[in-house]
């Protein structure tokens, strides 16, 4: 079976600012990949490259064994980014309408079918919004707005999906649910990759860790990661923070 | 799996052959079904009611006119306000006027190409697509190429009328709208924008909702984000182009935006919003259109205002739904009472008037 993610040698500049330098990593089938580092050390841009919603400069990505940025089977793939777009402020849309959207790349033109309504439904059920679902997205909580976008890649049957600091703002009792609900959606069998500036909750949750600070500094199981020091020695470089500061909750 | 590689084959072979089949009956429908329709219907509504307000043959076609745009503007302007796009009709419209002044000069020159509005529909697709290319190149709709296009379009036609022996009122008819100056063939012309636009949001909806809420995640479904945003853009410049008529150029804007803004009040839900819109659309025009007939003010500036106003009353009834509640009573029972008071009044002095000369007979 093809690995949902290779990386292959993979280097990335901003108009001659380079930010990611060779680095090579693969993401197996059910992985829970933490992606962690500094600010500005090329996270949001990895995982952008990984999802082909960006080119490499050099090197290669495969996503599902196709190059990513020709990757066409959208359906498999599913995003949650940073909360509150400028979107989900203003604009009048419920919480069941933008869960129907992980259905949209599957019904193309026509309309949707009672299928794809009853995937819709059970998707909502499953995160526990239900109550909400005539809701307009803006009067939710950050945690709720959060489980919306889950519902949304869960209704889009997604192998793959990817969470781009997916708490921030959002309280904590919310947060310590959110993560439990994406670790019910790994035991089923997605694969995850989140980038969380919370290192605790990555180190409790994935089971994969790759810490990156232009390059990648390590990758490799959770409980051998804590013991390589890569963090320690990531954030000392960078940000002089003593190492006791990290990973407290581990 | 299989079901999924099999159905977008019959979908494209069902869009494929349906597409155009559906554009020919709508050509047909406009130049052989429409033309009986429109007589039959106000003819019939002329009978019954027997006003000159719906029997006049320029109101006829002015109420048409604004009805349709009453539905394709809000639907267009609906996607163009979330996406933050909500002056690019009034570039677009700015545009179309330099087209219009091109398209009044050849016609003024060779008369079978007086088509102004044709030439709009030209100039403001050029504008549409050059406007998509620049918001690639930047990555994003900024202020600035906007304004360029904005005052560029318009000074071109200002040039162009200033230069050329144009009639100054048909240059007006198309800067501030004039309702009775719409001809049948622009009624037909609106026909068509309007069942493209509907047949185009119908097939896309779903896609242009998604651009417009999450970009990225449309992105990463792997739809044609490029494709959609031109496919918007120029339905926002066919939409400008066949409000231009009734509303002029500079206030073309209002109708993409105002029962928009008033319906995203009202409303959580985005379908529920595009029905809203297009209801609020459809109160503004014929609102506009009768108030400008009784007070004798501009149509375009009234239709404006009275979108204005419900936006306004929509404002009021977020805040406090008994205020607005009162305030929409008593528009509708002052009149009501004003007019009984007056008709009162007439069949007063009626009866009174009938004693008399009964009386005086004695």
């Amino acid at each position: 079976m093809t690995p949902p993610i290779t990386v292959e040698n993979v280097s990335f500049a901003y108009d001659e600012q380079p930010v990611l330098n060779n680095i090579s990593m693969t993401v197996e089938d059910g992985d829970f990949l933490g992606l962690i580092g500094p600010n500005g050390s090329g996270k949001t841009t990895l995982l952008q490259l990984m999802l082909g919603l960006k080119k490499p400069d050099s090197g290669r990505i495969e996503l599902y064994g196709t190059r990513a940025d020709k990757y066409k089977q959208g359906t498999r793939l599913a995003y949650v980014a940073q909360q509150s777009t400028e979107a989900d402020t203003m604009m009048p849309v419920t919480v069941r309408e933008v869960v129907r959207m992980g259905r949209y790349a599957h019904a193309g033109l026509m309309p949707l079918s009672e299928t794809d309504g009853r995937l819709v439904d059970e998707a909502l059920e499953t995160v526990g919004i239900s109550d909400l679902a005539d809701r307009k997205i803006s009067r939710l909580s950050g945690g709720q707005k959060q489980r919306t976008y889950i519902a949304r890649a869960l209704a889009s049957e997604a192998d793959l999906l990817a969470l781009d600091e997916p708490t921030v703002g959002v309280d904590a009792d919310s947060v310590e649910a959110f993560y439990d609900l994406l670790g019910e959606l790994n035991e089923d069998g997605m694969t995850i990759v989140l980038i969380e500036h919370d290192i605790g909750v990555v180190i409790d949750h994935a089971n994969m860790m790759a810490c990156l600070d232009g390059k990648l500094y390590e990758h490799c199981e959770t409980q051998q990661f804590l013991e390589s020091g890569a963090l320690e020695r990531v954030f000392n470089s960078t940000h002089g923070l003593a190492p006791g500061q990290l990973g407290g909750r581990a | 799996m299989a079901v999924e590689t099999v159905s977008p084959r019959r979908q494209r072979v069902l869009f494929g052959v349906g597409i155009p089949l559906t554009l020919v009956a709508f050509a047909a429908f406009i130049f052989w079904g429409f033309p009986p329709l429109y007589g039959l219907f106000w003819d019939s509504t002329c009978n019954t009611i027997d006003a000159w307000l719906v029997c006049s043959n320029f109101l006829q076609r002015g109420f048409t006119a604004g009805a349709l745009i009453g539905v394709a503007a809000p639907v267009v302007g609906l996607y163009l306000v979330n996406r933050q796009m909500a002056l690019i009709g009034e570039a677009l419209a700015h545009t179309a006027f330099g087209g219009v002044a091109i398209g009044l000069f050849i016609g003024a020159a060779v008369p079978s190409f007086d088509y102004p509005l044709v030439f709009a529909l030209v100039a403001a697709a050029i504008a549409a697509l050059g406007m998509q290319y620049i918001a690639v190149r930047t990555e994003g709709y900024a202020d600035v190429p906007i304004a360029i296009m904005l005052t560029g379009g318009f000074a071109l036609g200002i040039a162009i009328i200033s230069y050329g022996v144009v009639f100054s009122t048909r240059v007006e008819s198309y800067l501030f709208g004039d309702i009775l100056f719409v001809p049948f063939e622009n009624v037909q012309l609106m026909v068509a924008l309007t069942l493209l636009v509907g047949l185009t949001v119908g097939l896309t909806h779903k896609q242009l909702l998604f651009i417009t809420f999450d970009r990225e995640a449309a992105r990463l479904a792997r739809l044609n984000v490029w494709f959609y945003d031109t496919l918007l853009i120029v339905l926002t410049a066919l939409v400008v182009v066949a409000a231009m008529q009734i509303l002029g150029a500079i206030l073309v804007a209002g109708m993409l935006v105002i029962p928009v803004a008033a319906a995203m009040q009202l409303t959580s839900g985005f379908n529920r919003g595009m029905a809203l819109s297009v209801g609020i659309g459809q109160v503004a025009i014929f609102g506009g259109i009768i108030l400008s007939y009784v007070w004798n003010i501009a149509t375009g500036a009234m239709i404006i205002l009275t979108a204005i106003v419900v936006y306004l009353w929509a404002l009021v009834y977020v805040w406090n739904p008994t205020v607005g509640a009162i305030l929409l009573l008593g528009s509708v029972l002052v009149p009501i009472y004003l007019t009984s008071v007056v008709l009162g009044g007439l069949v007063t002095v009626g009866i009174v008037g009938i004693y008399l000369l009964v009386s005086a007979r004695q």
